[in-house]
C-alpha cells in the first residue's frame, strides 16, 4: 500500500500511439496491493498490451471477481468499462457483457482462489461457451486477500508461511481448459513482460475464450523459501516451450520472420501469433499431446510456459446462438421490439 | 557495462544538475529545501558558503545552473533557483553574527589582492578567518569592481553591494582605495607573502571604422557605464544606437533610457539565434521597448561638420545550416540617423603594469600562463583569477575562482604543493523517517514557472536606481520552492535486495528503470523501457542481480525524485538518500589536513 499518488509528469520522449495516447494514459488508479505484488506487473503489462494494440479504452470491459488479483482492473484504464462481481461470478456478468455488445473489448482478471475454487464451475463453462474474452488467472497458489490460505492451484508439498504443508493435488488451469476445449490457452509469469506482454495481446485479439494463467508471486503471503510460487522458485524452474510473438495485420511478417522454424498462426482480425519452438516434442496444435507433454514437465518440476493450445476459427457464444450482428445498442428499435402481436403470436406458441 | 561506481564523489553531484553546473556548485535544492521551511538565515549561509554574494547573485548572476535544471528536461522551464536565492537573501534576519570571523591572532601571513572585485573579494572572505593578513589595492575610491561600476543599480542596488562587501571587509581586510598599482615589480618589493591578481578585464573592445575618433559622441560601453555609475555621466542624445548584442549592450541601452534618450535601438551584425546575450536580459530591454535589430553590420560613423548624425551599415543577409553561417551577403547599405553610439561589443584583458622580466610567462596572446588548477602563474607565489586570468566571464565564476585560489595561496603560505587539492566528497543519509513517510516533500507539483512582477513601465524611469525587479511575494515563493524536484535527494540500490518484482519499474512515473540483459553502453541505451536518448545524461547500472543476473539500469536524465521506487520496492533495494556534496575550500585545509570531512551543514 502506497499512500504517495503517482505524480501525472511523465516522461517527455514517451511514445504515442495512433490515438495520440501514451501508456501512461492507459493507467488507472494507484494500485492499494502490496509492494512487489505479482499483480501488478501483470496490471503493466496489461497497460501496455492495451497500448500497444490501441485499444479505444471506453470499448473496453473490465471484469473481475473477488480477490487481490480481482481489484486491479481498478489499477488500469480508468477509461474503460468495469464491473467488480460477486466472488468466482465473472464469467455470467462476461456473458451478459458480451452478449449485449459483441464488439466490446472483453477483459477478465480474476485470482486462482476466484477461478479455481468458488468460481471453477462459471469458468468451465464460459469455455464450454467459447465467450469472446481474454480471461487472466492471476495464479499466486494463496487466498491472497484473505491473508494466505493456500488455493486450488497450490502444489503438493508447498509449505505456508505458517508452516503448514500443502497436501491436496493442485488444479492445473492450463491442462484443465485444453481438456474442456478452451480454444486459447497459455501460461506466463508476472516477471517476464516480454513474454507476457505479446500473449496478452493475442488472447485479446483471438475470437473465442482465451484463458492465460499468469504465475504471480504474492510477497506477502507466498515468497518464503519452500514456496512453489515465490519469485525466486519459479525463475529456477522457469521454461518457455515456445516463443510467442503479435504481429498486428497490416505488417508485414516476411521480413522478420525468414527463417524456417517461426509458424505463423492467423487470427480471425487478419493479426498473426508468429511461434517459434523451443521444445521439439511440443506442438501447440494438438490437444492431446500437449496435455502429456504438459504432464511430463509437471512431473520434472518444470514451470512450463508460452501459448500451449490454440484453434483459431472456433465458433463463438454469438456464432452458435445466431444472434444479430453489431451490439444491441446499435439494433433497430423494430428489430428489437416485437410489437403488440408478435408477443401476442409469441405467448401464443407457449400456450 | 561496468556497475556504476556511485562511491565516486562526482556520481550523485552530477544527478544534482543545478549544483553541478553551477561553477562554485551551490547547494540549491538544499536551501530551496529550507525557504520551503522559512529558514531564510539558514538559505542564506549555505548559498554565502558558496557564493558569497547571495543577495547580489540572486539578482544579477548569470545562472548557468537554470538551462541545466532537471525541470527543464521533464516541464519546459527550470525552477527559478536565481530569483529564490534573492529570496533567502531579501527574508533573512540577521546573519551578521554567524559569520566567519578572523581570530585575534594573525598567522603572519601576508597577501596582497590587485583589484576589489568579487574574485579578490571571495579570496579575502575565505583567508581572513584563518588567520592570513588580507591587504586589498584598488584603483577606484570604492571597492566591487564591475559589480559597482558597471552593472546599474536598476538591476543591482548600491545597498545590496555595500551590504555584502562589507561583511568581507568587516572581518579585517585592509583596503586600499584609490590605490592603483602600476608596477608588479614594485609590489614584489613589499615582500608579500602572496600576491592575486584579481583586476578583472578592463579594456572595452575598439571599432576601429571612419568616423571614430571625430565625434566625442561616440562611447566605449563599460567605461560609459563606469562614468554613469560614479555620476560623471548624466546624460545622453534622444537617439542613441548600441552597437553589439552582449549583456553589456542591454546594460547599456536600459542606462541610455534613463539618461534621456528616446529611442534605443540595439544594432547586432547576426540574426538572433547567434546572440550573446542572456534571453533574460534580452526580454528585460524589449519590455521597455528597446528595439533589436538584427543583420546590420556596421560600415562607418557619419560625422558633419564634427557632429555625429548617424551611422552606416550593411544590411546582411546570411545563409544558416545546422546553427552555423555557411554565407553571408550585403543587400544593400543603409543609415540609420543617432546622436550617441555606444560601442558594446566585448572586453579584454590588459597588463601593461606587470613588468615581462619577473617570471611570469605570457602567451602569444599577450595574457599570462595560468593553471587551470591552482590558478598560479609561472612565477610561484602570485596567482589570477576572475576575469584577470582567462578573460570575460561572471561573477560567479569568479567567485569559484577565488575560492581555489585561496586554497592554493594556504598550500603556497603554510607548506605543501599547490597541485595538490584534497578530494571532493559525498555523503548520503537515508531519507526514510517511517513505513510510507519521507523526510522530503516528494509530491510532484505541476505549477508553472512564477513569473518575478516588475515596476510598473511609467514609473522605473524616474531615476537611475529604482530597482526594476520586486522579487517573489510569499505567495510566490511558495509556489515555485514546490517545483524543484529534490535532485539531492538520490535514489541509492543496493542490488542484492532485489528480487526483480519489476514494481519499482512498473510505478516510475517517468519511466526511467529497466531490468535487461547487461550490454555496452549504446546497445544499453537503446534497449531501455524508454531509450535514453539524452546522452548528456549518465546510465546507473547496477552490479549482477541474484536471481537472474540481469542488471537494473536506471536513466538518470527523467528522474523525478519522487521516491516511488522506493516506495514501492518490498525489500528496501531502492532507497532515497540525501546527499551533501562536499567542496573543499580553503577551511578544510586549516582544519585539518587529512582526507576529507564532510560536515552536515544543518
Ligand atoms: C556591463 C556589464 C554587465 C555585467 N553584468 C553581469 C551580470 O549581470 N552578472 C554577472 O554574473 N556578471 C556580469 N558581468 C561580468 C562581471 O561583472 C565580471 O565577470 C566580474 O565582475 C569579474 O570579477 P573580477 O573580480 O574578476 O573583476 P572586476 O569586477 O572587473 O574587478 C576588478 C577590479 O580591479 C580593479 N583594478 C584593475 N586594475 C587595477 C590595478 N592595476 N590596480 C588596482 N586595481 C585595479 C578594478 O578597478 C576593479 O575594481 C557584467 C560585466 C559588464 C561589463
Ligand atoms: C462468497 C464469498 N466467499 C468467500 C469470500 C472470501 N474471499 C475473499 S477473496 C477470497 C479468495 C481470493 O483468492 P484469489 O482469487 O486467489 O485472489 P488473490 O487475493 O490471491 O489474488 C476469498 C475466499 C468472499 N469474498 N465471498
Ligand atoms: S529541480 Fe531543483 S534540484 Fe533539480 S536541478 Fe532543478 S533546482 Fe536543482
Ligand atoms: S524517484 Fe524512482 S520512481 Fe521516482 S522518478 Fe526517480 S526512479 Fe522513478
Ligand atoms: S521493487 Fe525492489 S525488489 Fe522489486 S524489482 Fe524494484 S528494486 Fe527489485
Ligand atoms: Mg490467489
Amino acid at each position: 500500500m502506497s499512500f504517495i499518488r503517482k505524480p501525472t509528469v511523465t516522461n517527455s520522449r514517451l511514445p504515442k500511439n495512433s490515438l495520440g495516447l501514451t501508456r501512461r494514459d492507459y493507467e488507472g488508479g494507484m494500485s492499494t496491493l502490496c509492494a512487489g505484488c505479482g499483480h501488478d506487473s501483470i496490471t503493466a503489462a496489461l497497460i501496455q498490451a492495451a497500448w500497444e494494440l490501441e485499444l479505444v479504452p471506453h470499448q473496453v470491459v473490465k471484469l473481475s471477481g473477488i480477490g487481490c488479483s480481482s481489484k486491479t482492473p481498478a489499477y488500469f484504464m480508468s477509461q474503460a468499462h468495469g464491473v467488480n462481481s460477486v466472488h468466482g461470478r465473472m464469467p455470467s456478468v462476461a456473458t451478459g457483457a458480451g452478449a449485449a455488445n459483441r464488439d466490446l473489448v472483453c477483459l477478465g482478471v480474476s485470482g486462482d482462489g476466484d477461478s479455481l475454487s468458488i468460481g471453477f464451475g462459471q469458468l468451465a463453462h464460459a469455455m464450454r461457451r467459447n465467450l469472446n474474452m481474454a480471461y487472466v488467472i492471476e495464479n499466486n497458489g494463496v487466498y491472497g486477500l484473505t491473508k494466505g490460505q493456500f488455493s486450488a492451484s497450490a502444489d503438493v508439498g508447498s509449505r505456508a508461511k505458517r508452516g503448514e504443508t500443502n497436501v491436496q493435488p493442485p488444479i492445473d488451469p492450463v491442462v484443465t481448459a485444453i481438456a474442456l476445449g478452451c480454444t486459447f490457452v497459455a501460461r506466463s509469469f508476472s516477471g517476464d513482460k516480454q513474454q507476457l506482454v505479446p500473449l496478452l495481446k493475442a488472447a485479446i485479439r483471438h475470437r473465442g475464450f482465451a484463458l492465460l494463467d499468469v504465475l504471480s508471486p504474492c510477497v506477502t503471503f507466498n515468497d518464503h523459501e519452500d514456496s512453489t510460487k515465490s519469485y525466486a522458485y519459479t525463475r529456477r524452474y522457469y521454461h518457455p516451450a515456445i516463443h510467442a510473438d503479435f504481429v498486428p495485420p497490416a505488417q508485414d511478417i516476411k521480413a522478420a520472420y525468414d527463417h524456417g522454424e517461426a509458424m505463423p498462426v492467423e487470427l480471425h482480425d487478419g493479426s498473426r501469433i508468429v511461434l517459434r519452438k523451443v521444445d521439439e516434442g511440443f506442438d501447440p496444435s494438438d490437444r492431446a499431446r500437449t496435455i502429456g507433454f504438459l504432464q511430463d514437465a509437471a512431473k520434472r518440476g518444470e514451470v512450463v510456459t508460452g501459448l500451449m493450445y490454440i484453434q483459431p476459427g472456433q465458433d463463438d457464444l454469438h456464432d452458435v446462438n445466431h444472434t444479430v450482428p453489431g451490439p444491441l445498442h446499435s439494433q433497430p428499435y423494430d428489430g428489437l421490439h416485437p410489437g403488440a402481436e408478435g408477443l401476442r403470436e409469441l405467448q401464443q406458441r407457449y400456450r | 557495462m561496468k556497475p556504476t561506481d556511485t562511491q565516486h564523489p562526482d556520481y550523485f553531484h552530477r544527478v544534482v544538475d543545478c549544483q553541478w553546473a553551477c561553477p562554485a556548485h551551490t547547494d540549491v535544492p538544499l536551501y530551496i529545501r529550507m525557504i520551503a521551511q522559512g529558514r531564510f538565515a539558514d538559505a542564506y549561509m549555505v548559498n554565502r558558503e558558496s557564493n558569497v554574494f547571495p543577495g547580489i547573485l540572486g539578482r544579477v548572476c548569470d545562472r548557468p545552473c537554470e538551462p541545466a535544471c532537471r525541470r527543464a528536461r521533464v516541464d519546459e522551464k527550470p525552477v527559478a533557483i536565481c530569483r529564490l536565492k534573492r529570496v533567502a537573501a531579501d527574508y533573512r534576519s540577521d546573519i551578521r553574527d554567524r559569520l566567519p570571523k578572523a581570530p585575534a591572532t594573525t598567522n603572519g601571513k601576508r597577501v596582497a589582492l590587485i583589484g576589489a572585485g568579487c574574485a579578490s573579494l571571495t579570496v579575502a572572505n575565505d583567508l581572513l578567518p584563518l588567520g592570513f593578513e588580507v591587504t586589498i589595492f584598488e584603483r577606484f575610491d570604492r571597492p566591487g569592481g564591475l559589480m559597482r561600476t558597471n552593472i546599474p543599480s536598476f538591476r543591482l542596488p548600491e545597498k545590496v553591494l555595500d551590504e555584502e562587501i562589507g561583511y568581507i571587509l568587516d572581518m579585517g581586510a585592509e583596503l586600499k582605495a584609490g590605490c592603483e598599482i602600476t608596477s608588479m615589480a614594485a609590489l614584489l618589493e613589499q615582500g608579500f607573502d602572496a600576491i592575486f591578481v584579481g583586476t578583472g578585464a578592463p579594456r572595452g573592445k575598439e571599432l576601429e571604422l571612419p568616423g571614430r575618433h571625430d565625434s566625442p559622441r561616440i562611447h566605449i560601453g563599460i567605461d560609459w557605464l563606469e562614468s554613469v555609475s560614479f555620476g560623471h555621466t548624466t546624460k545622453i542624445g534622444p537617439r542613441v544606437l548600441i552597437i553589439g548584442v552582449g549583456n553589456t549592450a542591454m546594460d547599456c541601452c536600459r542606462t541610455s533610457l534613463r539618461l534621456g534618450a528616446t529611442d534605443v535601438k540595439v544594432m547586432a551584425r547576426k540574426p538572433r539565434e547567434f546572440f550573446k546575450a542572456s534571453a533574460w536580459e534580452l526580454d528585460d530591454a524589449e519590455e521597455e521597448n528597446v528595439e533589436i535589430v538584427v543583420n546590420h553590420s556596421p560600415v562607418a560613423f557619419v560625422v558633419e561638420d564634427g557632429v555625429l548624425t548617424g551611422m552606416l551599415f550593411d544590411r546582411m543577409e546570411y545563409t544558416v545550416e545546422d546553427g552555423r553561417i555557411v554565407d553571408s551577403r550585403v543587400v544593400e547599405q543603409v543609415t540609420i540617423p543617432c546622436d550617441d553610439v555606444v560601442l558594446a561589443i566585448g572586453q579584454e584583458n590588459a597588463f601593461p603594469w606587470i613588468e615581462r622580466d619577473l617570471g611570469i610567462e605570457f602567451d602569444e596572446w599577450d595574457m599570462p600562463v595560468v593553471d587551470r588548477t591552482t590558478f598560479m602563474c609561472t612565477r610561484p607565489g602570485i596567482f589570477f583569477g576572475g576575469d584577470a586570468a582567462w578573460g570575460p566571464e561572471n561573477i560567479i565564476w569568479a567567485v569559484a575562482h577565488g575560492h581555489e585560489a585561496a586554497l592554493s595561496i594556504h598550500r603556497h603560505c603554510l607548506g605543501g604543493d599547490v597541485g595538490d587539492r584534497p578530494p571532493r566528497g559525498v555523503n548520503l543519509q537515508s531519507a526514510k523517517m517511517g513505513l510510507h513517510e519521507w523526510s522530503f516533500s516528494n509530491d510532484f507539483d505541476g505549477s508553472e514557472r512564477q513569473l518575478v512582477p516588475h515596476v510598473d513601465l511609467k514609473k522605473r524611469f524616474k531615476k537611475l536606481n529604482i530597482e526594476v525587479e520586486l522579487g517573489y511575494s510569499l505567495e510566490e515563493f511558495q509556489v515555485e520552492v514546490e517545483r524543484c524536484l529534490n535532485c539531492d535527494l538520490q535514489t541509492v540500490f543496493d542490488a542484492p535486495k532485489c528480487i526483480e518484482c519489476d514494481a519499482c519499474i512498473d510505478v516510475c512515473p517517468t519511466n526511467c528503470l529497466t531490468i535487461t540483459e547487461n550490454a555496452e553502453e549504446p546497445a544499453l541505451r537503446a534497449k531501455l523501457t524508454v531509450p535514453a536518448e539524452n546522452l548528456d545524461q549518465p546510465l546507473f547500472v547496477s552490479e549482477a542481480l541474484p536471481q537472474t543476473a540481469r542488471v537494473m539500469v536506471k536513466d538518470e536524465d527523467q528522474c523525478v525524485h519522487c521516491g516511488l521506487c522506493a516506495e514501492r520496492c518490498p525489500t528496501a533495494a531502492w532507497d532515497m538518500q540525501k546527499s551533501l556534496i562536499k567542496i573543499p575550500h580553503a577551511d578544510d585545509l586549516a582544519v585539518d589536513e587529512s582526507p576529507i570531512k564532510v560536515a552536515a551543514r544543518s
